[in-house]
């Protein structure tokens, strides 16, 4: 019996602040381990992707798919800087760079036509064609000054989202 | 016990077993709404209602909140009150627990020397036998409520035997079933359990007319549907029990009541149950327990409080659809014994949810675009 509800230390929650680049407050850490373990029921120290999807607020996200390849398998600190771009504390141009590594999927710094095509694709699914898709998206790479065949590195994202009123913000719950 | 059916036989209605599912889950997800000007590149771009929506849900999501033990306070931490909590722990474990367990087992025998008997010999459609078997079960539920000390208040109408009525109530742990049976003989519709408990279900509780099932069989579902119809015409049976949530839920939430029960045609009698946490959460987490390890937490408690409110029979309205009613009953149950409503369906414990949520989602976005498309 007693108060065993934190079991993590002040250097171990400096730690993994330092590692979100102090995204969340100690008592979020500790929030957030409370909740990481509850979501780790191998108890194997790491998240699988079928454990994510076993929340099913999470696994009726259009997303969930593409966003289950940044998260299966992260440890406590890799899942804390996660959600670090989802923190007030955050600023706009790592929230964008979040995005950013969304889109690019193979990782290789540009995010190219297809790539959000591809996104397109898990948002809309079977509610537009992929001639409509593919229409949509020409017209507004057009209009923005892109070609079909041009890739957006993370400074044009920058450029395109930075005043767009994008707002990314999760709160995180302290009991 | 998680119990439920599903009448409906095929699965395919889970669009409408769904009632509202929107109304509780977020729906801005759609940022393009906002502006309605023509569409740019930054609208395609800007991801972030999705992602915000998807780390939300992950920090924190009400599903698995219904489902989470809530361990007790602690108070003991204290160098005065630790003493008196080992002493409490000496009293539990090494008198209250042994005497529990000679009521117990002084309960099975006289309940079993009279059971068997009455129930190999004496002949099969007879009213006596029943009323006996009727009385040894409550019996035996009631040494069950004393071996945890169960301190129950009920208020409200004791159910009298009569057709066309099922009762139905929010459901934390099988326990729920053995207080109401103590006062008086249901007959419940409940989940087929392995081990002690299935030969229970098996050999005993069927004389009072309980009908089982297994969740994962569609089969199933006709069938005790069939059995449901059947049971509630005829007079001479206990009264119906049915647990629509089909799962057990912490005391804290309610998640979705299935719709079977709801569309019977007849009265429904919502039961409220609420414990109190104070000695012992008695929440089944059966994933994590098995119902033996529960009944020995429960009886090494100091004792489990509860109150069971026996509320107003409600009868489908005009116009209104067994969905609607569900949701009726639900409000009902949760304003009495306040519990918070979610929209989930609780078999999403071994199941993933439909696809059709996501589509509804897809949905959505597709048709802002279009529109904006148009509109230009």
């Amino acid at each position: 019996m007693g108060n065993t509800s934190s079991m993590l230390t002040q250097y171990d929650i400096e730690e993994v602040q330092e590692h979100c680049n102090n995204a969340f407050s100690q008592q979020e850490i500790v929030s957030l381990y409370h909740r990481f373990c509850q979501l780790d029921r191998s108890g194997g120290g790491f998240i699988s992707g079928d454990e994510f999807l076993s929340v099913p607020e999470f696994a009726v996200n259009p997303l969930s798919e593409r966003l289950l390849r940044m998260l299966d398998g992260l440890n406590f600190k890799e899942f804390v800087a996660f959600l670090a771009a989802f923190s007030s504390r955050t600023k706009m141009e790592q929230k964008i760079e979040f995005i950013f590594k969304v889109y690019d999927s193979d990782g290789n710094g540009k995010v190219t036509f297809d790539d959000v095509l591809n996104v397109m694709r898990d948002l809309t699914g079977s509610f537009m064609s992929e001639q409509q898709r593919q229409k949509v998206l020409m017209h507004v790479f057009e209009e923005a000054g892109y070609e079909k065949d041009s890739s957006l590195v993370l400074s044009d994202f920058t450029k395109i989202l930075s005043n767009s009123g994008l707002k990314m913000e999760v709160e995180v719950p302290i009991d | 016990m998680a119990m439920m059916e599903e009448p409906s036989s095929t699965m395919t209605e889970i669009d409408s077993d769904h009632p509202n599912i929107e109304e509780y889950l977020h729906t801005e997800s759609i940022n393009a709404e906002r502006c309605e000007e023509s569409l740019r590149l930054r609208d395609l771009l800007n991801i972030s209602p999705s992602l915000t929506e998807a780390a939300g849900a992950i920090v924190d999501d009400s599903f698995t909140r219904c489902f989470k033990s809530n361990p007790p306070e602690p108070w003991n931490w204290n160098v005065y009150l630790f003493p008196l909590w080992c002493l409490g722990v000496v009293i539990r474990y090494g008198i209250l627990f042994p005497a529990r367990v000679a009521v117990l087992a002084v309960g099975w025998m006289v309940f079993f020397m009279a059971f068997i008997p009455v129930h190999f010999l004496m002949s099969d459609h007879n009213n006596l036998k029943q009323k006996i078997e009727r009385k040894l079960v409550e019996m035996m539920c009631s040494v069950f409520v004393a071996s945890w000390t169960g301190v129950v208040k009920y208020h409200g109408p004791r159910p009298s035997m009569r057709p066309q009525q099922v009762f139905v109530a929010n459901h934390t742990s099988m326990i729920d079933f053995i207080i109401l049976e103590q006062m008086s003989a249901f007959a419940v519709i409940m989940q087929k359990h392995p081990g002690w408990v299935g030969f229970l279900q098996k050999n005993i509780l069927e004389s009072v007319g309980c009908i089982w099932f297994n969740r994962t069989e569609a089969k199933d579902r006709e069938i005790v549907a069939r059995k449901i119809r059947n049971h509630i015409q005829d007079s001479d049976n206990n009264p119906l029990l049915i647990f629509p949530e089909g799962t057990c839920v912490n005391n804290h939430y309610t998640v979705m009541f299935k719709k079977g029960a709801f569309e019977l045609g007849c009265a429904v009698c919502p039961v409220a149950i609420k414990y109190n946490k104070i000695f012992v959460d008695a929440f089944w987490n059966s994933k994590k327990q098995s119902f033996t390890t529960h009944l020995a937490q429960l009886m090494t408690s100091w004792a489990v409080v509860c109150d069971v409110w026996y509320l107003e029979p409600q009868y489908l309205k005009s116009g209104e659809s067994s969905i609607d009613f569900a949701e009726r009953i639900r409000d009902i149950i949760s304003v009495r014994a306040g519990l918070k409503k979610v929209p989930w369906d609780g078999y999403l414990k071994y199941s993933r949810p439909s696809p059709k949520h996501t589509e509804r989602k897809q949905q959505a976005f597709a048709d802002s675009i279009l529109r904006r498309l148009k509109e230009k």
